[in-house]
């Protein structure tokens, strides 16, 4: 094949691709000029070229179709008929061009059914009462162009209009004369690819289109592109993965030398590496809406053969990530998408009785976050149906009822990943097949990525995924394990933890289960040298070693090794196809000192570990967060000022410190300690600092948003697990009140008092506190700490508290038929914020007349305003705990009386 | 197979466990010393392990495990034979490397029929030679046979 039907086969493609999407636009919006424009224009291009080209099957249809657009140019009115036909003949072009590839040569075959359905139309569009024409923006035509002779101007294209043409030989021109010459330029950077060409207006369709008609001198001043071949990047990519490898076998050697000459030239090396490997990582980047290219239309397509109104909305196109990855989440994507038209969506009847809109919208939604790129797809559908899960989790024995019963609807929603799992009562043509979902997961898994789903039934489900946004050159953490070394991915560590016999992070066992006690949490451990079976002669150090902190979706587990390294920027290299078995590895990869080492595969020890784990921390989770009053509560014990046993639930206490002395200075009357490298406050209980005179002070660290402050105690005698009962509560500033744990009286201090000596405006964002009767209250707020804080706070003037974290988790629990007495919730929350929540109530008649009061530290008269109108009772500062309390007990009055 | 204007081929010669093995020099990329060889967990008893070979993951396969020879006491494999299998990079370790040979068709012959069925499936044929005789190493097979295993 020649290289200039190559280069017109590309471009064609892309072309056709950028009308499939122009085409579903415009008939959402068949009053938008620019838009046809644009279409009649590529469509015209590619009759021309075709014409140029010798290829009559390929000319004859594009002419055909820019025929009847052309009709519609002239202010014929736009029918869904005609545009699909027009889509059936892109289709037809597609499959031409598809055998012109392989072949070399336009395939054998007849278009005149395609071609008389569209001169069918165009007559048809011609005695239809021709709207007023749109011409003001179309590039203007040769002067021959006027509605009555539409059908003798099709008949002769080239006077449609003529510069378009033109252009199109000008084009084709330009890459007659460029298409020798790679071979003359072939010895610089990019081979026999490179072909420099004015970027095409018809490969940027939005600006194509808000440019309208004119843009046809913009094809020559356009931003320059070369394109090159997709191999010739892949080698580059090759090539500077075995420079950075030699880049850190050169460090590794250099850092063996102290004083070496080489030091200098090699840093400089080093950072023109790193610059290289930044820019041709750069090349593979693509922006992730060439994988939605071909979305609009198939959601058009489903929309009709459903007989469903669906809107495709698009956030975030220009997002960029590898192509590799980009070409693995390219099915995935779409079959969520299809998913969603067909499953999530219900049909336009349903949809009124449950009175939303009729038209339901998909939403694709792509943004960086770290290394890692998020893509949600959500639906504003009927959401998963638990009940149908559950009977088919039953059906195909995943689960038995009794583990059911355990489940959050989250975890049951969850089943929908497993293999072969499709809930679609009906096979539909669209999906339903039971390959689904696991696919999706599979090919998610496959690059290091993640999966998580949010339904809420009657308002539509959410997926997202998260992926790393490339996959050559990763991040990793250097390990070791039975004196074999290994990488471990570290966007999957979370931290690491020195685990030694009597301190307090000590490996435990449950049976034969090692345990570690993190923070409160139980976290499941598995050893390294077990799981790979290389444990040898050698009895396991139970008690010590390091831990490597992982999460994989929602599963939390520590990895134990004997030793941690550095971490070290790796080329991951694929496992070779006799080791691809291997769960347990992603890939291997070269050491700065020239060794192989396998990288470990964090999904694969996830599902080796088991779905006894993910079971356990979910549900940890799911209790943490809900918070229950009546659960257990860990306190930290410990004494300060006085003989008094004190204490504080231990989930507020970020860390246990101990500092020496001398290491404590003073500044402006306040004691302060450098802490991870800023100065952290002291405070201490009684108000009086009582210091150590030498040796270690112990302290409690208390942090929030990036901010520590130190609380000074004299011993830290416990740490208890007992139901909080607040037996006395205390009008002592700084506590909550007294009780018993342990059968010790104990004073349980208000952190909430603390947190603003150390800094004044600790509140301004986040606080507060209450008095009522026993009564149910609802608490609502993003941050952990101040959910925590509040429980026991809440707990002391004499609520039933429960936390949510998040609007939508509150609804939830709403929804789950608790009846509250009260609402407090947070206004700055991310995702739904206070006021959304507080309108999503109010929609709802069930709890409609709750009363919600907001919590703020936002109180100018329009943030007031806004809360009023979205329906808050009241309005509290968040520093004005005094405030809270009055209103709190101003809301039971009116209830009482309203009683 | 790869025959040069005489119909000859010619082979790198190997031995393996004493017994003379002949690979098609077509197939052979080369032959190097294996370094620091990093064992693979839970793979197959005769993947050796991997090794970098100039920048280049080889994995290397134990061929005297793979034909079931026994392995000698303090024997450690002192060669490789590096192989390209479908963008690969594999090393068959062997014990040594001998000269290359040039045999023609004439002295070939089947396998006998009563062969180890392990050498059967990774062998060509037989070369009648001086005083030896030498099997032809069908590369492919060698490499399949991981496969076969696994999947059993």
């Amino acid at each position: 094949m020649d290289d200039l039907l190559r280069e017109f086969l590309t471009e064609t493609n892309e072309s056709l691709d950028v009308v499939d999407v122009e085409l579903v636009r415009f008939e959402q919006d068949p009053n938008n000029a620019a838009i046809l424009g644009n279409i009649f224009r590529l469509v015209h291009t590619i009759k021309g070229t075709c014409g140029f080209l010798g290829l009559p099957r390929l000319e004859a249809l594009a002419h055909a179709a820019e025929t009847l657009m052309g009709k519609y140019r002239d202010g014929s009115p736009v029918t869904g008929q005609g545009v699909t036909m027009i889509l059936f003949t892109i289709d037809r072009l597609k499959e031409i061009l598809g055998d012109l590839e392989g072949a070399g040569a336009e395939p054998e075959g007849d278009d005149g059914d395609l071609i008389s359905q569209l001169e069918a139309m165009s007559i048809a569009a011609d005695a239809a009462p021709a709207a007023a024409p749109v011409a003001e923006k179309a590039p203007a035509p040769a002067p021959t162009a006027a509605p009555e002779q539409a059908l003798e101007r099709a008949l002769r294209p080239g006077e449609v209009s003529l510069d378009e043409l033109e252009r199109a030989f000008r084009e084709t021109e330009a890459e007659v004369a460029v298409a020798p010459l790679p071979e003359v330029a072939a010895p610089p950077v990019a081979p026999e690819a490179a072909k420099v060409e004015a970027k095409k207006p018809a490969a940027r369709p939005a600006k194509a289109a808000s440019a309208g008609g004119d843009d046809e001198i913009e094809g020559v001043k356009g931003q320059q592109t070369l394109r090159v071949n997709v191999d010739t990047l892949e080698q580059l990519m090759t090539m500077v993965s075995e420079l950075v490898l030699t880049r850190n076998q050169l460090l590794e050697i250099v850092r063996r030398h102290e004083d070496s000459e080489f030091k200098v030239p090699l840093q400089r090396l080093s950072n023109v590496t790193a610059e290289l490997q930044d820019g041709v990582m750069k090349t593979r980047m693509q922006p992730i809406g060439n994988a939605w290219q071909k979305l609009p239309r198939i959601v058009r397509d489903l929309g009709n053969e459903l007989g469903k109104q669906i809107d495709l909305e698009m956030h975030g196109a220009e997002t960029e990530l590898d192509r590799q990855v980009l070409d693995l989440i390219k099915d995935p994507l779409t079959h969520m998408v299809r998913n969603s038209a067909d499953h999530g969506l219900e049909a336009t009847e349903q949809r009124r009785l449950a009175g939303k809109p009729e038209k339901g919208t998909i939403k694709l939604s792509a943004y960086h976050e770290g290394g890692h790129i998020v893509i949600a797809i959500s639906d504003d559908g009927r959401g998963l149906n638990t009940d149908r899960i559950k009977k088919k989790i039953l059906e195909q024995n995943l689960a038995t009822e009794a583990e059911l019963e355990k489940m959050t609807e989250a975890q049951i929603h969850k089943y929908i990943f497993a293999p072969g799992f499709s809930t679609a009562a009906a096979v539909t043509s669209v999906s339903g097949r039971g390959v689904g979902m696991d696919v999706v997961r599979t090919n998610i898994d496959q690059i290091g990525g993640t999966i998580d789903l949010k339904s809420v039934p009657g308002e539509g489900t959410t997926v997202t995924i998260k992926i790393p946004l490339t996959l050559a050159i990763v991040s990793a953490l250097i390990v070791e394990s039975a004196g074999d070394r290994f990488a471990v991915p570290q966007l999957s560590v979370i931290e690491l933890v020195r685990a030694q016999q009597n301190s307090e992070h000590r490996i435990e066992r449950i049976k034969d289960t090692p345990v570690l006690r993190l923070r409160n949490k139980l976290l499941p451990l598995v050893h390294l040298r077990q799981l790979l079976g290389i444990a040898g002669g050698e009895t396991l150090d139970e008690t010590a070693g390091f831990i490597v902190v992982t999460q994989v979706g929602s599963q939390t587990f520590g990895i134990v090794v004997d030793q941690v390294f550095h971490t070290e920027e790796i080329v991951v290299k694929p496992m070779s196809s006799k080791l691809r078995h291997i769960t347990m590895f992603s890939g291997t990869t070269i050491l700065g000192d020239g060794s192989v080492i396998m990288i470990i595969d964090p999904n694969g020890i996830a599902s080796a570990i088991g779905t006894d784990v993910s079971t356990e921390v979910n549900e940890t989770e799911a209790d943490s967060r809900r918070g229950n009053e009546r659960q257990l509560i860990s306190m930290l014990v410990f004494r300060a000022g006085s003989r008094e046993q004190k204490a504080v639930p231990l989930s507020l206490v970020t860390r246990l410190e101990e500092v020496a002395v001398d290491k404590i200075e003073q500044a402006h009357g306040r004691h302060l300690v450098q802490y991870r490298g800023a100065l952290m406050p002291l405070v201490s209980v009684s108000g009086y600092m009582e210091l150590k005179s030498e040796g270690s002070q112990p302290l409690l660290v208390f942090s929030d948003s990036g901010r520590s402050m130190g609380l000074v105690v004299d011993e830290i005698v416990d740490i208890v697990e007992d139901a909080l009962n607040i037996e006395v509560s205390a009008d002592v500033p700084g506590l909550l009140g007294s009780a018993v744990i342990k059968g010790q009286a104990t004073e349980i201090l208000d952190i909430g008092h603390y947190l603003p000596l150390a800094f004044e405006d600790w509140f301004k964002r986040k606080e507060m506190r209450i008095e009522a009767l026993t009564r149910k209250l609802l608490f609502v707020d993003d941050s952990p700490f101040f959910r925590n804080m509040l429980t026991p706070v809440l707990k002391a003037a004499g609520y039933d508290v429960v936390t949510a974290a998040a609007g939508s988790e509150a609804l939830d629990i709403l929804k789950g038929g608790d009846k509250f007495d009260v609402v407090v919730s947070d206004i700055e929350m991310p995702e739904m914020n206070g006021f959304e929540f507080a309108e999503a109530m109010r929609a709802d008649k069930r709890f409609a007349t709750t009363p919600v009061i907001a919590l703020s530290s936002l109180t100018n008269p329009a943030a007031i305003e806004r809360a009023r109108v979205a329906g808050f009772h009241d309005y509290v500062a968040k520093f004005d705990r005094q405030g809270l309390i009055a209103a709190l007990k101003e809301t039971s009055n009116e209830i009482a009386q309203a009683a | 197979m790869q025959t040069t204007s005489d119909d000859v081929t010619e082979y790198v010669t190997v031995l393996i466990g004493g017994q003379l093995f002949g690979l098609p020099i077509s197939r052979v990329q080369d032959v190097f010393m294996p370094d620091r060889l990093t064992r693979v967990p839970l793979s197959h008893p005769d993947i050796a392990g991997v090794l970098n070979l100039r920048g280049r993951i080889v994995t290397a396969i134990d061929m005297r495990i793979r034909l079931g020879i026994a392995r000698e006491k303090d024997a450690k494999p002192a060669m490789a034979v590096g192989i390209e299998s479908r963008g690969e990079s594999y090393g068959l370790l062997i014990d040594s490397v001998g000269e290359v040979l040039k045999l023609s068709p004439d002295s070939r012959e089947q396998n006998p029929i009563n062969l180890d069925s392990r050498w059967a499936r990774v062998s060509a044929g037989v070369h009648r030679l001086e005083g030896q005789l030498m099997v032809i190493l069908d590369v492919d097979s060698v490499l399949a046979m991981g496969g076969e295993q696994l999947a059993a």
